[in-house]
């Protein structure tokens, strides 16, 4: 159906996930291609289609975009999910960078060799619960707001809440001493287009396994 | 909302004291950079500053014991460098730090389409500049091996996506016919390719036109020339304070 936003990555998280939230998050139907085999990757290669030969990719209001940040950046700024001016912008932009940094850890975990997947564990639980949970924990704690940044609705809020489920899926009870976010989980998981993509049968993708891990290593030579 | 002059916590952190001490750290109201004496992550950040022709200052991490007082005195959000005070912000965070000064000083191109592809240009500049950056810290074995692997993707990956655009468009600028973050970005990683191996551009005609175009312009042409804040490329020494300084390895 043309004007939907198509999304080309593998049926998987990876990099792509974050970009799902915030479509979903902003209530944005969207469509997805799924790269299965190197076969779909050469092709969208070489048809030109992907400016770093690298996905994800986003077909969206005539472009194709790529480059995670990009695509969030510009999906945030045309949904009102951006701030409502430079500062607020900063902050945003500062708070992402830090749960993107802790869901980059994450996500690599599953491409770790087995033997180091337990320090690594241990790496995720130390950095989640000492550098970036208490910041957010305490931006929420100093002015008493439901939302992360300018007492409304936005990017960040949406980022954060994945990260937190993301780093609960490693260890459930990481957010045992940040009552805050429990409540700001709580609170941001029931919003009508947030809790529609938490239920089943949405777009959002499992945690990755070995057959998807496979499949990726072998589309994308990792 | 904040009530009366105090700020509490964390936003102290980013947003700074009390009015008394909003400029805790520049007395001259000029942006004030803290990050180890080297080019690093916050090379992109003296460039875009340089280009914009906002002067600044710095101060020079070379103690663990100023990074462990920086992070005791929380005046770091996430306990990390770069961390540059401006207007009233402890901002962290590179990318962060990059937009928010490409947004002030006109540099973000006009309107979200034009800004998406600063931020598509930017995120490619920025991986091939990473794969660079870290090129000093990792064991001698893998730098033999990993210095080939980045020309190579200099060579087929990234310079051809940018003498594409320009040579789509025909304009002197990669995005709306005008400076933006992203010539400031793409020309910083030509030169830091062209240190590891300078006749990376010969087939890229385009490239090496743009090149001498926005080293021309002012501001560029003078952060270029010695004297400047423009940090060279990393050295031993450099390499060994920093590992000391974080602790790593």
């Amino acid at each position: 159906m043309p004007g939907k936003p198509k999304l080309h990555y593998a049926n998987g998280r990876g990099k792509m996930e974050s970009i799902r939230w915030l479509l979903a998050a902003a209530g944005v139907e969207f469509e997805e291609q799924f790269i299965e085999t190197k076969e779909d990757l050469e092709k969208l290669r070489s048809d030109g289609l992907l400016l770093f030969q690298q996905v994800p990719m986003v077909e969206i209001d005539g472009m194709k975009m790529v480059q995670t940040r990009a695509i969030l950046s510009y999906l945030a700024a045309k949904y009102n999910l951006y701030g409502k001016d430079l500062k607020e912008r900063a902050l945003i932009d500062m708070y992402v960078e830090g749960t993107t940094d802790l869901m980059g850890i994450i996500m690599y975990l599953p491409f770790q060799p087995p033997e180091a997947k337990e320090k690594n564990l241990a790496l995720i639980t130390d950095k989640a619960t000492t550098r970036y949970f208490p910041v957010y924990e305490k931006v929420l704690k100093d002015h008493g707001q439901d939302y992360l940044v300018g007492n409304h609705f936005t990017w960040a809020d949406v980022h954060l809440l994945e990260a937190i489920l993301m780093a609960e899926e490693c260890k459930s009870d990481i957010l045992s001493k940040f009552p805050l976010l429990q409540a700001f989980k709580g609170r941001i998981s029931n919003i009508p287009t947030i809790k529609k993509f938490l239920q089943p049968g949405s777009q959002r993708k499992p945690p990755p396994d070995e057959k998807y891990i496979a499949q990726v290593k072998q589309t994308f030579n990792v | 909302m904040l009530q009366g002059t105090h700020t509490p916590g964390v936003l102290r952190k980013v947003f700074g004291g009390t009015h008394r001490n909003l400029k805790r750290g520049s007395m001259s109201g000029k942006p004030k950079l803290t990050y180890f004496n080297g080019r690093g992550r916050m090379e992109s950040i003296r460039w875009l500053l340089a280009a914009a022709g906002v002067e600044f200052e710095e101060d020079f991490l070379e103690t663990r014991e100023q990074y462990l007082k920086l992070i005791q005195d929380g005046h770091l959000l996430f306990d990390q460098v770069p961390l540059v005070e401006i207007d009233g912000m402890k901002m962290v965070q590179t990318k962060a730090i990059l937009s928010y000064i490409a947004g002030k000083h006109n540099l973000y191109g006009k309107g979200l389409k034009e800004r998406a592809f600063i931020d598509t240009y930017v995120e490619g500049t920025t991986d091939l500049m990473q794969m660079i950056l870290t090129l000093p810290f990792s064991p001698p074995e893998a730098k033999k091996k990993n210095l080939p692997l980045i020309i190579e993707k200099a060579k087929n990956r990234y310079f051809p996506a940018y003498e594409k655009a320009l040579k789509q468009h025909g304009q002197g600028f990669l995005v709306g016919n005008q400076l933006s973050w992203a010539d400031v970005h793409l020309l910083e990683a030509i030169l830091m390719v062209e240190e590891k191996e300078p006749t990376v551009l010969s087939e890229f005609p385009l490239l090496q036109g743009f090149k001498t175009r926005i080293s021309n312009m002012p501001t560029i042409k003078k952060f270029l020339q010695p004297g400047s804040q423009r940090k060279p490329q990393p050295d031993d020494k450099y390499v060994a304070t920093v590992m000391k300084i974080l602790k790593e390895g």
